[in-house]
């Protein structure tokens, strides 16, 4: 029994172990290797071995790696999304002003379009946030875009957990609109107000637990999962994502962090970050915003495409993000912008599409950059990927490719003529030419709801 | 005493110029900016690669500027004397682009800024709605777009299914007068779609209607349309009736059905906005069946009709660049891909933003994207150029480096439809724009800032 137990066992490892191997072993030939740290090398290889960079340089060996000819390509760490609401089927909880017991690693859909369409776009990662709609939202969710993969694999076990902070209009709007109940906040003030008022009772919170596990008390106190994360906040366990616009916002959340000794990871937006560089700079957070997206509200009326310039002259990180399912598509040429509107250098304004970001979430350790060691977060592109005539060909994750281009347009005849079968189906057919079909009946293709892509986000 | 009062004049110098720095900064801040109209004069751009678009592109040549107008171009091009001479040496010269779908100088700040926002009249049926009359020429849009290389826009009104009458202007002018190139374009339309989307609420989300119930909200929306096309014309055939029997009784003056003689009598076009391919076929039918002239605004899915299209010679501007497509299982660079498409078709199409004004300096970079997606980098520049210019009927005027043509004219440091690329001079209707915006004021004033604002 037992001898047929470790028979099994090594069969299984013989199995699987090569299967994994194999399946993450390429060898990436002769490209133009933009590495976002250590400059652009020209007829370079990569080689990536069990999902991780494991060599970078000329006329590797590829072993049983799978090659890749990339011959006048270029070859670019994958973008990172620092701001983006792909996959969720929910955006906002707008009912309290503190939501931070939502949690948007419950609302993730793997099968979201959105997910295939930023790997054509060279995106192998995204920070998912919760809407703005109230000053301390949910919890974030950061992922790798594993499309066709179940949703655990999405998740980055050593990506530290986070949560949405948010100021301004949105906030402002979330729940005062005519015809419907009022909420706390109506102002900037009581922004600011609420979001004391939930670091007052984390901080109670907090010494309640550690009275109890210090034996001061003889009973836990009742666990809030409102608290919990803010707790985290002050701990330094959780970061912090602060949506905002005005730079006067951005400096009271600054103050109000010094006061309960908590830090913010980024200022998510920040269209105003110019105004105040500076201070930005000294108290040391990051900056996510939309390269040159302006004018769609007051508050983001005072920006401009500068904004990454100065913030990176003052030493800021800065990333671009896109916010949209759409933008998300061409975050490349974005941070070419970077470079027109006062030129940030090639390799820095590449940082913030990728480096940056990853910094901001605290992944960088893993991902980010073409470094050996690193995550094989890969994009393929066929020409220079700040240029417009660029697209993404080839976009890797973990060393396995998610996007192929080339696959992709051959898949389409067969597409189309599935399409034009399933539209010639009974069901499916206009009313007027109903019941002509031969065809046997069928079940209707389920219609999926068009999800609106937060109108508070 | 004379010591004094020079110090007292001196403290006034001091304090006056201190009012006219606050009085500066208000106007900054204020809800537009005066945008500056530049200097008019005769000008020669030497030894630059001159980009034509109509014809072969010129390694080396010269472009002058006289009275407004192109008045020479070539390798041996004679400068006037006396002409301010721009030496061009690395530089390319190009036609200004026009974006031939937006609402520029109609909306400032879409939400929640109400007292900037006149896009949209009351109501269904607004033909003589007309979009020159609401164009702020002093909308901090204007300048953003320009600095980027685009000289000219078709602004339309949006609302209700007739919105009225689009204005094709130029991105520079003090006056709505001076910017207007022709003030009355076209008779804006959105035609009548099926759409189950019944309005949208933070409280409850978005609300939906029963398909059927759509389709038959879709053709009530079709028959007034249809209606009020009628009425238009028993009105203009009254009043060709009176002009020639005036022992008739007089008709009524009635504001919207006169704005509409001119496009129901098929002398002018109406720009249907429509997507899908079954909405532009229902333009053709409608087109065809009031025998008025069709411009099809939007085109997302004009790809799959294209044949209709060509038949009826009735062009498009595609707006849909920046979107994603409709359906899930459409090609995800569906509509980067789909100008090319109607490029090879042999479809009449420009490339438009179709933005409210304040983004639409991205039109170089969606050309830029449909071409890295099918259409040649030429025709790329064609659709943002020449082909916008003859489909709002304006080619013998602008879109490209023309003797006679309106010295609408850009100036670049490279390929114009790059992101990096720079604009290093800009003439709108013969006059040297200032290449400043409210986005180089505010870096100005803030890219030095210290620590404590020193």
């Amino acid at each position: 029994m037992k001898s047929k137990v470790i028979f099994l066992t090594i069969i299984s490892i013989c199995l699987i172990l090569p299967s994994l191997a194999i399946g993450q072993n390429v060898l990436i030939k002769n490209a133009t290797v933009m590495t976002a740290v250590n400059g652009t090398k020209q007829n370079t290889d990569i080689l990536v071995q069990n999902g991780k960079i494991s060599r970078i340089g000329k006329n590797l060996n590829a072993g049983n790696a799978q090659v890749i000819d990339a011959s006048g390509k270029f070859v670019t760490p994958g973008i990172i999304d620092a701001h983006s609401h792909a996959m969720m089927d929910s955006v906002n909880e707008i009912s309290y002003a503190v939501t931070s017991m939502a949690r948007i690693r419950d609302v993730l859909n793997p099968k979201d379009i959105t997910i295939y369409r930023a790997l054509g776009g060279g995106v192998t990662a995204a920070n998912l946030l919760h809407g703005s709609a109230n000053p301390i939202g949910g919890l974030n969710t950061v992922v790798k875009f594993k499309y066709g993969k179940p949703i655990e694999e999405f998740l980055i076990p050593e990506a530290p957990p986070g949560i949405k902070f948010a100021m301004g209009e949105n906030v402002k709007r979330a729940r005062n609109a005519p015809g419907q109940p009022r909420r706390y906040p109506a102002t900037r003030m009581g922004t600011l107000e609420v979001m004391r008022d939930a670091f007052e009772r984390a901080k109670d919170y907090k010494k309640k637990w550690d009275d109890f596990r210090a034996g001061k008390m003889r009973t836990p106190p009742k666990r809030s999962v409102e608290l919990e994360p803010i707790v985290e906040i002050l701990e330094g366990k959780r970061l912090v994502h602060a949506h905002g616009y005005r730079s006067d916002e951005h400096l009271n959340l600054m103050k109000l962090a010094k006061e309960f000794g908590f830090t913010v990871s980024t200022l998510q937006h920040g269209l105003e970050a110019y105004k105040i560089a500076p201070e930005i700079a000294k108290f040391g957070t990051g900056v996510s915003i939309f390269v040159d997206y302006w004018g769609f509200k007051i508050e983001a009326y005072d920006t401009i495409p500068y904004n990454a310039y100065i913030l990176w002259k003052n030493g800021v990180v800065v990333s671009i993000n896109s916010d949209s399912g759409e933008r998300i598509r061409r975050l490349n040429l974005d941070a070419a912008k970077a470079i027109k509107y006062g030129g940030v250098p090639e390799q820095e304004a590449l940082k913030m599409i990728t480096l940056n970001p990853a910094k901001q979430l605290g992944i960088d350790k893993m991902t980010g950059s073409i470094e050996v060691g690193k995550d094989a977060d890969i994009a393929i592109w066929s020409k220079h990927p700040f240029s417009v005539y660029t697209k993404a060909e080839m976009t890797l994750i973990d060393g396995e490719v998610y996007f192929d281009r080339k696959k992709d347009i051959a898949r389409r005849s067969q597409l189309a003529a599935e399409r034009k079968r399933l539209e010639a189906m009974e069901p499916n057919l206009p009313p007027n030419k109903r019941g002509k079909s031969k065809k046997p009946a069928t079940k209707p293709k389920p219609k999926s709801t068009p999800v609106p892509e937060g109108g508070l986000d | 005493m004379k010591r004094l009062k020079t110090v007292i004049s001196y403290q006034l110098l001091v304090i006056s110029l201190f009012l006219l720095a606050v009085g500066s900064l208000f106007a900054q801040n204020g809800p537009a900016d005066q945008n500056l109209t530049g200097k008019a004069g005769t000008f020669a751009i030497t030894n630059a690669r001159i980009v034509t678009v109509s014809g072969a592109t010129i390694p080396n040549g010269t472009v002058v500027i006289q009275n407004g107008k192109i008045t020479a171009v070539g390798s041996n091009a004679r400068i006037p004397g006396g002409a301010e001479r721009i030496d061009g040496k690395g530089l390319s010269v190009y036609p200004g682009m026009i974006d031939a779908g937006t609402n520029m100088g109609l909306l400032e700040i879409g939400n929640a800024v109400i007292g900037t926002v006149d896009v949209a009249e009351t109501g269904n049926i607004n033909p003589n709605a007309k979009a020159i009359l609401g164009i702020n020429p002093h909308m901090s849009h204007i300048n953003v777009t320009r600095v980027n290389g685009i000289t000219m826009a078709h602004s339309m009104p949006r609302g209700g299914i007739v919105s009225g009458q689009s204005a094709i202007i130029n991105l520079n002018g003090s006056t709505q007068d001076e910017m207007a190139v022709v003030p009355q374009f076209g008779l804006v339309v959105n035609f009548p779609q099926i759409s189950t989307f019944a309005g949208f609420s933070f409280l409850t989300g978005p609300r939906f209607i029963d398909f059927n119930q759509a389709i038959k909200r879709r053709d009530n929306r079709v028959k007034d349309l249809k209606d009020a096309f009628k009425k238009a014309k028993r009105y203009a055939d009254v009043k060709v009736a009176y002009e020639k029997d005036k022992s008739l009784p007089k008709p009524k003056t009635d504001l919207k059905m006169e704005a509409m003689i001119p496009y129901v009598n098929g002398e002018k076009p109406i720009v249907f906005s429509a997507q899908r391919a079954r909405d532009i076929r229902g333009v053709i039918k409608f087109a065809n069946e009031m025998k008025v002239k069709a411009i099809i605004y939007g085109g997302a899915y004009a790809h799959e009709v294209t044949d209709e299209l060509k038949k009826n010679n009735i062009s498009v501007i595609y707006n849909r660049v920046h979107n994603n497509p409709n359906r899930e299982d459409d090609p995800y660079d569906l509509f980067f891909e789909a100008p090319s498409m109607l490029q090879k078709a042999g479809v009449k199409f420009c490339i438009s933003t179709g933005d409210n004004g304040a983004n639409a300096r991205e039109l170089p970079y969606q050309a830029g994207l449909a071409s890295s997606y099918g259409l040649s980098p030429e025709e790329a520049l064609k659709s943002v150029t020449l082909y916008p210019a003859q489909i709002l009927g304006v080619d013998k005027m602008v879109g490209s480096i023309d003797v006679g043509k309106m010295a609408n004219i850009v100036v670049t440091d490279g390929d114009i439809l790059e992101v990096r690329t720079n604009i290093k001079h800009m003439f709108i209707s013969g006059r040297k724009i200032p290449l400043t915006s409210r986005h180089t004021k505010f870096f100005e004033a803030f890219k030095d800032r210290k620590l404590g604002g020193k």
